[in-house]
């Protein structure tokens, strides 16, 4: 089976921390980070790997910061 | 800051599944954390940008925060009086038969202040794609009670929630105008799931379809959350949203190519 793999690059300036994404993630990827951005906000970040590309954070994200990447990865 | 989960070998353009649509403003949207507006405006262009018909697309935002959409969605936009949008809408469409007219109204606009206009222009049937962001308050003044305000719901001008006797009854207009004959297509839907925003963008899809073939007015109500109104994290407002909103204004298709849809009979069991 072929496997997928994916990424999500949030654009942290532009992250408002309204938390949408975490709840709307089937693998708890994204988390709130400590720190702020230059508005002030928590920003949505990776706390892992497990990213399949499902692209839901993507979608219910209200100011559209995500963007997804999903290859196909040879299996052996 | 540095992301050490990067997964930097597969971020090349080919293998892009998801990103902001193009026909959005590269600019941060004013609109609160958490708002709906933001998703609503995405999968509104993302169906203009998949149809490409930016050239071809009009649209019309009248007063409250939908009137902010004409700076970030970058397509012809024109702004109406308080209400007017359908009546100004009606007009385009007469001028420009080939181009695609929608509106995109907040619920005190389109069922306070323009319930004329919108009744009317969906009784004449006009080619029209009506877009109704449904929050249950007015968002942009300060969380005033709207028509669409649930009973007991508590907002700045009902601060011990609405009460029926004094106050009225929530007003589901979207109900009201699917009774009209010039109605093609009905919906309401939500944004706040994932497996909601598919859905909505696919009606949205369909309204813009139909008005290539002259059906008749399509009115997708999008029910949305108000976190900053209803004075709750965004969070929190989705919840209340599905706990609240959703058993009064059901999700789903009312009208479809023309007929109402019949609701089937859930059989309750103790």
């Amino acid at each position: 089976m072929a496997k997928f793999k994916g990424d999500i690059v949030i654009n942290t300036e532009r992250c408002k921390g309204c938390e949408v994404c975490l709840a709307a993630c089937p693998f708890t990827v994204i988390a709130m980070s400590k720190e702020v951005n230059s508005k002030g906000y928590h920003f949505a970040m990776k706390i892992n790997d497990e990213c399949t590309g499902c692209t839901n954070c993507a979608l219910v994200c209200p100011d559209g910061v995500i963007t997804v990447y999903r290859a196909k990865v040879a299996t052996e | 800051m540095e992301d050490k989960f990067a997964k930097t070998e597969i971020h090349k353009p080919e293998n892009i599944v998801y990103k902001k649509s193009d026909l959005m403003v590269d600019r941060p949207l004013s609109y609160c954390p958490g708002c709906g507006h933001g998703t609503a405006h995405r999968m509104l262009m993302e169906v203009i940008e998949e149809m490409d018909i930016q050239d071809k697309t009009i649209g019309v935002s009248p007063v409250g925060c939908s009137v902010l959409a004409y700076d970030f969605l970058d397509i012809d936009m024109i702004g109406a009086a308080h209400g007017r949008a359908p009546a100004l809408a009606t007009a385009i469409k007469r001028l420009w038969p080939n181009h695609f007219v929608f509106t995109y109204q907040g619920d005190g606009d389109l069922a306070a202040i323009g319930t004329a206009e919108t009744i009317h222009a969906c009784n004449r049937g006009e080619n029209i794609t009506i877009i109704f962001i449904n929050n249950g308050i007015y968002g942009m003044t300060g969380g005033q009670m709207a028509p669409t305000t649930l009973p007991g719901m508590r907002s700045s001008t009902s601060p011990y929630g609405r009460d029926v006797p004094t106050m009225g009854h929530p007003l589901k207009i979207t109900e009201l105008v699917a009774q009209l004959p010039g109605v093609y297509y009905v919906t309401r839907q939500a944004v706040h799931t994932p497996n909601n925003v598919r859905k909505t963008k696919k009606a949205i899809r369909k309204a813009f379809e139909l008005q290539k073939e002259n059906k008749g007015v399509s009115f997708i109500e999008i029910v949305s959350n108000c976190n900053s109104g209803w004075k709750m994290t965004p969070v929190q407002s989705n919840k209340w949203m599905e706990e609240n909103m959703f058993p009064f204004y059901v999700l789903g298709d009312i009208k479809v190519d023309g007929k109402l849809v019949e609701k089937k009979e859930t059989v309750e069991k103790d």
